[in-house]
């Protein structure tokens, strides 16, 4: 079984209209035994920026503390937020590093730009970024998550349409990977207001 | 310095090795180690008569999964070169940014414009100190004061100079086309016209390659950037209409909404006002 696949995960983030959604799943097991069911994975970094961490989960939490006192010595030091695609290339740099013993997590970074446009990215375990214009996923259930977005998503979708359709997309496609589900957790995100909603899905 | 602590997390540099320990002790127990990004990739490059034409197709892989549809191979090098890239792309991308950044330095040092044998010396010199472990294959190409030049960069730090190249998984399929067609003193539009060709039969015949033709033309005047010059393969599956969900057809367990400050711009006032 690959490291990955240990704790089990699932991640979305879609672009809308001036907005973005950021969805995770929130179990945490060992293998096929479920630890938890209130597992974070998701986290801000400010108010308009989002990173999500599939994989391991120690490494997830390693790279949320060290992106964490990035951001904030960034902040002591410019006095300002860092942009979402200045972010992108320090989390890209930080895997790079370990180019030949990696962190087991493969993020996706979620933002909104000064001008309120949003900004969706992901990259591989060791950095390779990737920007999209629609939709990223990562984590166990990528697969299916792939074939949901792919089908589900339409641009330009406002705050509420953007949220039906990424929970759609999560839901369906956790129900086919056994080990990624129990719940979810989705953040639709505006220059105004965040909306946070837990979802119901199955417990089995 | 100190091991831990702020040195060791803001390090100068290079690479880190130290979870290499314990990623081989999580190998040891069974435990597989995941799969790389791929650019399973058909990159070439050839030269006509005023210049240099790069091409390469838009897939990456993770695995046989096509996880990019359209992405972007042809690097930015400096304002007269480029690079094409094919292996994983964490290396190739880092490589490339590297070595632009360290010709920017070197053209603010010298105030000349940036070389093609400097861009290749650094990238061969980077390749052989890793010994081929930093996997990255390249079509270099680009035009100076001793004109135009293309190169293959092999991840192991070997090159090649050629009047055209190809690389990655649909290299053979490219380099058909080119064996079979190219001559020398060929023209823009015929240069465009073979290295579309070259490109497309590594998209039509390569698994690991597909989607869009992106195209780089370097000539003496600059540097043209083509990108999805063809897009012999559209998405054919949209649905009209779409699927429609109502708005609270999602059960939802809680929400929580935060409303976030505006952030106030100051346009008049006297605290940063100058004189």
């Amino acid at each position: 079984m690959s490291i990955t696949s240990y704790n089990g995960s699932a991640l979305i983030a879609m672009v809308g209209k001036d907005c973005f959604a950021i969805a995770s799943d929130r179990r945490l097991g060992v293998n096929f035994q479920t630890i938890a069911c209130d597992f974070q994975r998701i986290f801000k970094i400010h108010d308009t920026l989002y990173i999500g961490l599939s994989g391991l989960a120690t490494d997830v939490q390693t790279m949320h503390q060290r992106l964490q006192f990035r951001h904030k010595l960034y902040q002591l030091r410019e006095e300002r937020n860092m942009r979402p695609e200045t972010f992108a290339s320090l989390v890209s740099a930080i895997l790079y590093e370990k180019r030949f013993g990696p962190y087991f997590c493969e993020p996706i970074i979620a933002g909104l730009n000064e001008d309120g446009t949003p900004f969706i990215c992901t990259t591989d375990l060791i950095g390779a970024k990737q920007l999209s214009k629609d939709f990223v996923v990562s984590g166990t259930a990528s697969e299916s998550l792939y074939g949901a977005c792919e089908s589900m998503y339409k641009p330009d979708l406002g705050p509420d349409e953007l949220f039906e359709v990424i929970s759609q997309a999560l839901l369906s496609s956790v129900d086919r990977d056994c080990i990624s589900g129990w719940g979810g957790i989705v953040h639709v995100v505006t220059p105004g207001q965040v909306v946070t909603k837990t979802l119901k899905g199955r417990m089995d | 310095m100190s091991k831990t602590g702020v040195n060791e997390v803001l390090s100068k540099g290079g690479f880190s090795f130290d979870l290499c320990r314990r990623n081989a002790m999580l190998q040891q127990q069974g435990a597989k180690l995941p799969k790389y990004r791929k650019t399973g990739t058909t990159i070439v490059g050839l030269i006509f008569k005023d210049g240099v034409i790069l091409g390469a197709d838009t897939r990456a892989t993770e695995g046989e999964i096509v996880c990019d549809k359209n992405c972007e191979k042809i690097h930015y090098l400096a304002p007269n070169i480029s690079c094409c890239g094919a292996g994983t792309a964490a290396d190739t991308e880092n490589v490339t940014d590297m070595i632009s950044s360290q010709l920017t330095l070197h053209r603010y040092a010298t105030g000349r414009v940036s070389r093609v044998v400097t861009a290749l010396t650094m990238l061969k010199s980077h390749l052989f100190g890793y010994q081929g472990q930093v996997s990255a294959a390249l079509v270099l190409g680009g035009v100076d004061v001793t004109g135009p030049h293309l190169h293959a960069v092999y991840p192991h730090g070997s090159t090649d100079t050629l009047p055209f190249a190809t690389m990655g998984s649909g290299s053979l399929a490219a380099m058909s086309v080119f064996e079979s067609r190219y001559k020398e003193d060929l023209t823009r539009d015929e240069g465009m016209e073979i290295v579309s060709a070259a490109i497309c039969a590594g998209i039509f015949n390569d698994l690991g390659s597909g989607s869009n033709v992106d195209l780089c033309i370097i000539t003496k005047e600059g540097k043209e950037y083509l990108r999805n010059y063809q897009q012999p393969n559209p998405r054919s599956y949209t649905r009209s209409k779409g699927y429609d969900f109502k708005n609270g057809h999602t059960a939802v367990l809680s929400t929580n909404i935060t409303q976030l400050r505006q952030h106030v711009q100051v346009l008049e006032g006297d605290a940063m006002e100058e004189e």
